[in-house]
Parts: C-alpha cells; sequence; structure tokens
C-alpha cells in the first residue's frame, strides 16, 4: 500500500474531514517522525512500536575489489522494534 | 525528548488545524490503519520515509538460556521497517561521525 492509498483508506474513516487535510495529517505525521530521529531523539507510539538511532563506530573496512582499507565514520543507523500489540496481532492466531 | 502520541495529536491540532479531539483519534486512526494493513499481509510504503513490511519465519529449534532446555521457536509473522535512502541521509546528515545522539 503507498502514501496516496493510505490516504484515501483514512479518509474513508474520517468522513467529517476533506482528503486535503488527511493529506495534512499523513505528511504532517511523517515529517514529525523524521524530524524526531534526526535530531537524535526517539518515536515512541505505544502499541505500535518504536523507533531508535543505534550508533555505528568507526570502523576501517576494506574496499572487496582492490583490498585496499578505507575509514568509516561513526554513524547512526536507524532501527524500528514493534510494540507488544502489533507483535500479537500480526503473529497467526 | 521522545515522540509520542500525544505531540503528535498537538502538531495535528497546531498545523493541519484539527480540534484535540479529531487530532486525537487521527493519532490513533494512523498507526491503527498501518497495524490493519500489515495484519492483511499487505505492506505499507511511505515514500520518502520508509516501509512497513512482514516477514514470514519459519520454525526453527531454540534453547530456554536459562535451563538450555530445547524449546521451538514457533513459525511466526513479524514486522520489519527499512528507513528510505531519503530519512537515512536526513540522519546522517545531522549526526556524522557524533558519538552522542
Amino acid at each position: 500500500m503507498t502514501k496516496s492509498e493510505f490516504v484515501l483508506k483514512l479518509a474513508d474513516q474520517h468522513s467529517q474531514l476533506e482528503v486535503k487535510d488527511i493529506k495534512s495529517v499523513v505528511k504532517v505525521m511523517l515529517n514529525a517522525m523524521a524530524q524526531s530521529l534526526s535530531q537524535g531523539q526517539r518515536v515512541e507510539i505505544r502499541g505500535f512500536g518504536s523507533f531508535d538511532l543505534n550508533y555505528r563506530s568507526a570502523r576501517t573496512a576494506r574496499n572487496p575489489k582492490s583490498g585496499e582499507k578505507v575509514q568509516i565514520a561513526g554513524k547512526y543507523a536507524l532501527h524500528f522494534k514493534a510494540g507488544k500489540k502489533m507483535r500479537e496481532q500480526v503473529n497467526y492466531k | 525528548m521522545t515522540l509520542t502520541k500525544a505531540e503528535l495529536a498537538n502538531l495535528l491540532f497546531l498545523e493541519v488545524g484539527l480540534n484535540k479531539l479529531e487530532a486525537k483519534n487521527m493519532v490513533e486512526s494512523f498507526y491503527e490503519e498501518i497495524l490493519a494493513t500489515l495484519r492483511s499481509g499487505e505492506s505499507v510504503k511511505f515514500s520518502g520515509f520508509g516501509n512497513f513490511q512482514l516477514r514470514v519465519k519459519s520454525q526453527r529449534p531454540g534453547r530456554n538460556p536459562k535451563t538450555g532446555a530445547e524449546v521451538p521457536v514457533l513459525a511466526r509473522r513479524v514486522v520489519t521497517f527499512h528507513a528510505s535512502q531519503k530519512l537515512k541521509a536526513v540522519v546522517e546528515k545531522t549526526y556524522r561521525g557524533k558519538q552522542n545522539a
């Protein structure tokens, strides 16, 4: 399901609002989550899950083709952990 | 500060102009819809943010780490999230080489 299909599905359930408002809702929600993470702050949605940043330390790697050493800077990797309700609901009954 | 449902609802109130109750219901509905879609077996793709996908895992042997007893890990379905290149780039730009988030 794509973003635009998702907007329409959400709009079906909130018929008092216009589709353009739902579009803004989805945009604002995704932007807020992205912005929070980009500032190093986690996102925690009860029942759904949480988004965290995990640090990956700097390391020396090798270019597999030429074999030469390459220095790789430390970085943050995004991580999502499904909440309890999500884990239970998507699983087989 | 952690971003939670309450802050998201407040943003919908401020930026989209929903009333407080609508905003609260909308936040619930947003995550509920993603969950419902995944439950039906379909993945959810938000371009510019990332994809939520369902992975089907088959049964595998496991162990109770405390007792060492062999226990099967049952077949199950789990949700994985893959951040888009765009989201990864935004995070990288802010935190390149820094050690403290």
